[in-house]
């Protein structure tokens, strides 16, 4: 039996503030983890990866990071998705002083 | 300080103006990534976790009063009003926007930073001793050596594109307060009949093979600095690997050709080198270098109110214990300055602290700061009897933390709360032990004792040669410590040895708090300190304070 496909998000910096961004249904980006797209087929996930990949001129290093489901959207699936969605552990910096819009 | 010549303001400007440019041409989507990559890196231009980082060198760790004022400014114009000091004496920007990086590095080159070759596979920012200059036990200014090798290292054509970054460090005393038997070279300046010279390590590196550098030459006559480092860097370019990312520093080539190889392949190259330099020439280079440096006219006059407020006040009395060194004049001393208030972030001070430094280095200290390899800053000359009004003056902002070289002088890389090579946070295991020290209130008992963290196994925390060090890792998805005993990063080097299984990162403060009470069980008496009894006893008796259930069921 071919293993189960763990859920993902298409994720990344963005180009000119560096911040984390991920890739939302509708093709556009978002900074809140809980509107990003979850891809459940693996053969669909490498499509969305390539199709980030190509917007050059709007992010850098897009790539795929497991999340589980949760009841609000997507949650992350190892810690350092969570950081990355979060900020800083010493200073209220990053997402957790910003307001998600993008 | 240093002072700075046209060519040297010309070649910023120019190497400015060219970033600017490549910015623009990234922005507007004429440069892909993989295009622009390399060229942001030469510029100390990192992406980060949650956004671009800014590495701006601290030349030899020598700071004036103007530029850590200009780094404040920056902070809080393009910045969130702080910045962050690393283990090899740089700053670190960790929010600047792509857009600003270019009027960031304009705003550096107004007062003479810049951030080249501070990433990439160069030489990189040399670093010293920071107390240099000043030290009661200094026997040449490194900085004069140091100074004369950014100059020649910065854009030389042959070594922009080596097999791995390059870090050179340089002590001029016998002492090593620069860590240099763990950078690529490290140089010991000397004096042999009369004549400076340097003792020259290789090979040496922390990382994934923690490595201590060895002897390559004992004595070399200053004049033959240059054309020897060409000669080493020849033979590393010539045969250091580039197959394999981990396996291409020099240390990795000198642990596997052996020294004595090594050193022969050196000495072979070098007469073709030294044929290149004119006889003088690096002698003469480094007097007028020298004559760049200028020497600070220390003031002569009675230190009374020093020993008055030393005997009155004891909080200023353990402060004066703990953060002053010895300066070669003795009315002077070198304060260090704490960036380690208990539960502070290792390393960060914030735009206000940086211009109060500022101020107190031109009323007090002759305009002139350090960033010390254990993330302080230092005013290297100080009157003794300014010493009460500084204390004074310090305490307000949070800064006249009296633990230099305590337990909670915590050494700690920014890890994954920044890092994205990081397995695992150090900043908070820092930040928690610290306040678990300040808690138990026996740091002053404990005595000296350095905790070095790394947040992965690159080791900027320097993790390798702390007294106790801690490694953080990724295990299966959750952050887990590993705990090494017996580093020491002075002239004696050692790397310290793993105790056994990890910790996750709720049992990390409880598993130090085990360690720091072993020792004071087992230590001789309140005058041997952690390192000590570790080499007199072994690591065993700390072993099973820190893995009680194995010792109980061994018994």
């Amino acid at each position: 039996m071919p293993r189960p496909f763990t859920p993902k998000i298409v994720t990344a910096n963005d180009l000119l503030i560096g911040d984390v961004i991920y890739q939302t249904a509708d093709d556009d980006w978002t900074r809140d983890l809980a509107l990003a797209e979850i891809l459940t087929d693996e053969a669909d996930a490498q499509l969305r990866l390539l199709h980030a990949e190509r917007q050059r001129d709007r992010l850098v290093g897009a790539y795929l990071a497991d999340v589980t489901q949760g009841p609000d959207g997507p949650l992350p699936a190892h810690f350092r998705e969570a950081f990355r969605a979060k900020g800083p552990s010493n200073h209220h910096h990053g997402k957790q002083e910003r307001a998600s819009h993008v | 300080m240093y002072d700075y010549t046209d060519f040297d303001r010309a070649f910023l400007a120019q190497r400015n103006s060219q970033f600017r440019a490549q910015v623009a041409r990234r922005i507007d989507g004429s440069l892909s990534e993989e295009e622009f990559r390399p060229l942001r890196l030469m510029n100390g231009l990192y992406l980060q976790l949650h956004a671009y980082m800014l590495r701006v060198a601290v030349p030899y760790g020598t700071l004036s009063a103007t530029q850590i004022r200009k780094l404040g400014e920056i902070s809080q114009r393009w910045d969130k009003g702080y910045g962050h000091f690393t283990t090899r004496q740089n700053m670190q920007f960790n929010w600047p926007a792509l857009r600003d990086v270019p009027d960031i590095l304009e705003a550096l080159a107004s007062v003479g930073l810049h951030s080249v070759q501070t990433s990439g596979n160069t030489i990189r920012n040399v670093t010293a001793d920071p107390f240099a200059g000043a030290a009661a036990d200094e026997i040449a200014d490194p900085r004069h050596l140091a100074e004369l090798i950014r100059q020649w290292s910065t854009d030389h054509p042959e070594f922009q594109f080596l097999g791995r970054k390059f870090k050179i460090a340089v002590t001029g005393s016998p002492h090593d307060r620069a860590v240099i038997r763990s950078n690529d070279i490290g140089l010991r300046v000397l004096e042999r009949d009369g004549a400076l010279g340097v003792q020259v390590f290789v090979g040496g590196g922390l990382g994934r093979t923690p490595l201590v550098a060895q002897e390559i030459r004992d004595f070399l006559p200053l004049d033959d600095l240059l054309p020897y480092l060409e000669s080493i860097l020849t033979v590393y370019n010539r045969l250091g690997r580039r197959d394999n990312k981990w396996k291409a520093r020099i240390k990795i080539l000198v642990h596997e050709h052996g020294i004595d190889r090594i050193r022969d392949l050196v000495e072979q190259e070098f007469p073709q080198r030294r044929a290149t330099y004119a006889p003088d020439i690096v002698t003469r280079q480094l007097e007028l270098v020298a004559a760049r440096f200028a020497r600070p006219d220390l003031k002569s006059a009675p230190i009374d109110a020093f020993t008055r407020a030393y005997d009155a006040d004891p909080v200023f009395r353990s402060w004066s214990d703990t953060n002053l060194a010895a300066h070669r004049d003795p009315d002077h001393a070198i304060v260090t300055i704490s960036l380690k208030a208990h539960g502070a972030t290792p390393g960060d001070v914030s735009a206000d602290q940086m211009n109060l430094l500022a101020d107190l280095a031109e009323r007090y200290a002759h305009g002139e700061l350090r960033v010390s390899p254990e993330q302080n800053v230092i005013l290297p000359h100080v009157h003794k009897s300014d010493l009460p009004a500084l204390h004074a003056a310090l305490k307000p902002a949070g800064l006249a933390t009296a633990n230099i070289g305590l337990a909670s002088d915590i050494v700690a890389c920014p890890g994954m709360d920044y890092c994205t090579l990081a397995t695992a946070r150090s900043i908070p295991v820092a930040q928690q032990i610290a306040t678990r020290v300040e808690e138990l209130k026996l740091e002053h008992d404990i005595g000296a004792l350095k905790i070095r963290i790394s947040g992965c196994i690159n080791a900027c925390g320097h993790h390798h040669v702390g007294h106790i060090g801690i490694l953080g890792l990724d295990r299966a998805g959750v952050e887990n410590y590993q705990i090494t005993l017996g580093g020491d990063g002075t002239e004696d080097t050692a790397i310290g040895a793993r105790t056994g299984p990890g910790f996750a990162h709720e049992q990390i403060v409880p598993a130090i708090e085990r360690l720091i009470h072993a020792y004071l069980d087992l230590r001789r008496d309140p005058e041997e300190p952690f390192l000590q009894t570790l080499r007199r006893l072994g690591a065993d008796p700390f072993k099973a304070a820190l893995y009680p259930q194995t010792a109980i069921a061994a018994e």
